[in-house]
């Protein structure tokens, strides 16, 4: 069996850029809840002073992640941000003394097992980074009674357009990345690894293949094919180890876990050095954007500072979008922080036709049906979802649906496919 | 900086429209138009012109009456008004053709409500009522000009005394509807839209190979049967119109060989000489039963658990 998907356009114009820090802005605002999970309480007052990795927001409950000061500064208040779920959250504004100071007691943290590196893992602040923001703590405390974990799949396919984030991170962090793999391994008793690459970043294949050889046998490189979604979780554990993930289940089920290359470089920098998660490598482009590249910004900067740093031309831009094109989610405030699962940000000039085909009626082509990589059927989802009828939505297993957009993409009348899906789900919900 | 545009993902889209699709089978339908052109003279390309503009304005007309949006642009009108042409004889009288469009565009299309809602192909139920109203006008059947001086002569299928061999047939040397009689030309056509990923394969070779193995199996020429008559025509453009069709492949595939089975059976048993139109309009009806029994099953998709019934007394 192959799964399907679509080829699109790679754009990947920042991938021979090396990554640049960001000057240290004025002022940051770090949102308290920026993974899956529960927000964090704040754990800082207006006036007190932060340095650099001090902990900020903390939660006593496990599916949370704790937040860490990326500046150093004063805490000039508490704000409140909405979120694209609906959910307001809490927001510590701290304005910068640009020093950058790291507060004292950083230290490589002491792991003897895999309670103990859970519990770094989750101090460390870490969440996925490739940006659905899963508490990676959670991910590898999987209850070993239920599940038996042999292989690791480290995610590398970066499959978006525009995004290389991941391809510098491999390309300048490459022995972080193989010292992360090796915490995990060692800790999680995991016997195989696969690195998963898509075939359009040939110098990182070429780089991670070399560094395998050199450091562990069990660690294989795997080119792939550049075919979207190839980065999403089922498909990629599917074509690294044949596996199928079920219905409801997780990859854990099928004896794998998923992990980003990038959260990988950062378990291995941590496990070094002890820095908690406080920057981010992202990636800054699209056509309102005069020098493309890839920064390392502090966690709550502002995504216009982080636009005009790339030269980006605010009066023409009509569109800026949080993530990769196909699954990012747009703003509508440029001045929201940005947080740990944002790996990029996009700027659009404005182009009517682009922003708003015209919808017309459903020719029955077929074309979202052979797109659909978890094999769905999105036109007759989208039928049935009209008429509100859930017996067909749920045997029709709309549930599956990851958004990856890939039926809408190829929609030669231009209908919002994958958005009927969301819905839909919504709809089984209620 | 004017307002932000907010929309879900995906933020960018193909370049994928109903509109090129179209141009594409017009494209894929000028070889056949040229041949006949070369065939049957300047009336075939008039007779075409008169289906093609009628399609259009009628298709203007009901969208105006309807107040729907303009779908003229969609160029499917065109490909209908094409489509109902080939399958006329090429001395019919305009006024016929115009009324073959009206049924096509205004009854089949547009009163289901447009494009993707029709149930039945536009031109194959335009052809059938033209057939069946003037019966004569239909069968009137002209030799191509490049041939001899006949008038008419009988169609390839109709014919018991094999005028034609298989080049005269495959070359369109031999009376026939406008567009039908090549089936060189068809399937430069039907190669050129499998390249250009518009239409598969399954339909068009499930429907040719069933009506060759059928055949074989009922002792008549295989190949003179997949030559002659509208099979070519029928099989890779009208047995592949999206809205009409299966949306499965496998779905599909059960299209095509339903189709080539009532064919034989209208050709080799029935009082008609030709089945193509018939079968296709049958399997067009029995289409959404066949896309009920190929859903696809989703990978990874546990079936749902049959609910116990609980009997109470």
């Amino acid at each position: 069996m192959r799964l399907k998907g679509i080829f699109l356009e790679h754009k990947k114009d920042t991938a021979a850029v090396r990554t640049v820090p960001i000057p240290v802005p004025e002022k940051v605002s770090i949102p308290m809840l920026q993974s899956v999970g529960a927000a964090c309480d704040v754990l800082v007052k207006k006036g007190d002073k932060v340095l650099v990795g001090q902990k900020i927001g903390d939660s006593d409950k496990y599916m949370s992640v704790p937040v860490h000061s990326s500046v150093s500064g004063t805490v000039t208040g508490i704000s409140e941000l909405l979120l694209v779920s609906g959910k307001v959250c809490k927001c510590v504004d701290i304005k910068t003394d640009g020093e950058q100071t790291l507060i004292d007691g950083l230290e490589p943290p002491v792991v003897t097992d895999r309670e103990s590196f859970c519990n770094a893992v989750r101090q460390s602040g870490c969440c996925g980074l490739g940006g659905a923001g899963f508490p990676t703590h959670v991910k590898f405390g999987f209850d070993e009674k239920k599940f038996s974990v042999d292989t690791l799949v480290v995610n590398a396919a970066e499959c978006e357009p525009y995004l290389t984030g991941d391809h510098r991170e491999m390309l300048e962090n490459t022995d972080r990345i193989f010292e992360g793999i090796a915490h995990i391994k060692k800790n999680l008793g995991i016997e195989n690894v696969y690195i998963g690459i898509e075939k359009n970043k040939p110098d990182a294949i070429e780089l991670m293949t070399r560094k395998a050889s050199q450091t562990d046998s069990s660690v294989k490189v795997v080119p792939l094919k550049a075919k979207y979604p190839q980065g999403a979780e089922k498909v990629i554990v599917y074509n690294l180890t044949g596996r199928i993930v079920k219905e409801g289940k997780i990859p854990a089920d099928e004896g794998v876990i998923v992990i980003n290359v990038s959260t990988c470089g950062f378990i291995g920098e941590y496990m070094a050095t002890g820095i908690p998660l406080v920057r981010k490598r992202m990636t800054v482009s699209g056509d309102a954007v005069k020098s493309p590249c890839n920064v390392i910004v502090p966690i709550g900067i502002s995504f216009k500072e982080v636009l005009r740093f790339a030269g980006c031309d605010f009066e023409g831009m009509s569109k800026a979008v949080a993530g990769g094109p196909m699954m990012g989610i747009d703003l509508f405030d440029l001045s929201d922080p940005v947080c740990k699962t944002h790996s990029a940000v996009l700027a659009f000039k404005k182009n009517e036709k682009k922003a708003k085909p015209v919808q017309t009626n459903c020719i029955r082509c077929g074309r979202c049906i052979e797109a659909c990589p978890v094999g769905l059927m999105p036109t007759v989802l989208e039928k049935a979802f009209d008429k509100k009828d859930r017996e067909m939505l749920k045997k029709m297993k709309v549930s599956l649906c990851m958004n990856c957009g890939s039926c809408t993409y190829v929609c030669p009348a231009k209908r919002d496919l994958a958005e009927k899906n969301q819905l839909a789900k919504a709809l089984l919900r209620t | 900086m004017e307002k932000l545009t907010v929309s879900p993902s995906p933020h960018i889209r193909s370049g994928a429209a109903t509109s090129k699709i179209m141009l594409h089978v017009i494209i894929a339908l000028m070889p056949a138009l040229v041949v006949s052109a070369f065939l049957f003279g300047a009336r075939a390309l008039a007779l075409t012109g008169v289906c093609i503009l009628s399609a259009v304005v009628w298709e203007k007309l009901c969208n105006i009456i309807m107040k729907r949006p303009d779908t003229t642009h969609d160029l499917s009108a065109v490909v209908t008004g094409i489509l109902l042409a080939f399958n006329l004889p090429p001395s019919l009288p305009y006024y016929m053709a115009v009324i073959g469009t009206f049924i096509a565009i205004v009854i089949v299309k547009q009163i289901f409500g447009g494009l993707g809602q029709n149930f039945a192909n536009p031109a194959i139920v335009g052809r059938i009522v033209l057939m069946l109203s003037f019966t004569s006008a239909m069968t009137h059947w002209t030799m191509p000009s490049t041939m001899t001086d006949a008038v008419t002569s009988p169609t390839p299928l109709a014919d018991t005394d094999k005028l034609y061999n298989y080049w005269d047939l495959f070359l369109g040397k031999c009376p026939g509807c406008l567009g039908e009689v090549c089936a060189a030309a068809l399937i430069a056509g039907g190669i050129y839209l499998v390249v250009m990923k518009v239409i598969t394969v399954h339909a068009p070779v499930a429907f040719v190979a069933t009506v060759f193995v059928y055949s074989w199996l009922a002792g008549k020429d295989p190949v003179y049967q997949i030559l002659s008559g509208g099979l070519m025509l029928g099989a890779i453009f009208m047995a592949t119109d999206y809205v009409t069709t299966p949306v499965s492949k496998k779905g599909k595939f059960i299209f095509g060989i339903g189709c080539g089975i009532i064919t034989c059976v209208i050709r080799f048993y029935a009082s008609y000489p030709e089945g193509v139109s018939f079968s296709i309009l049958i399997m067009n009806i029995a289409t959404p039963y066949i896309d009920m029994i190929t859903l696809k099953k989703p990978v990874g998709a546990v079936p749902a658990k049959k609910e116990v019934q609980t009997h109470e007394k």
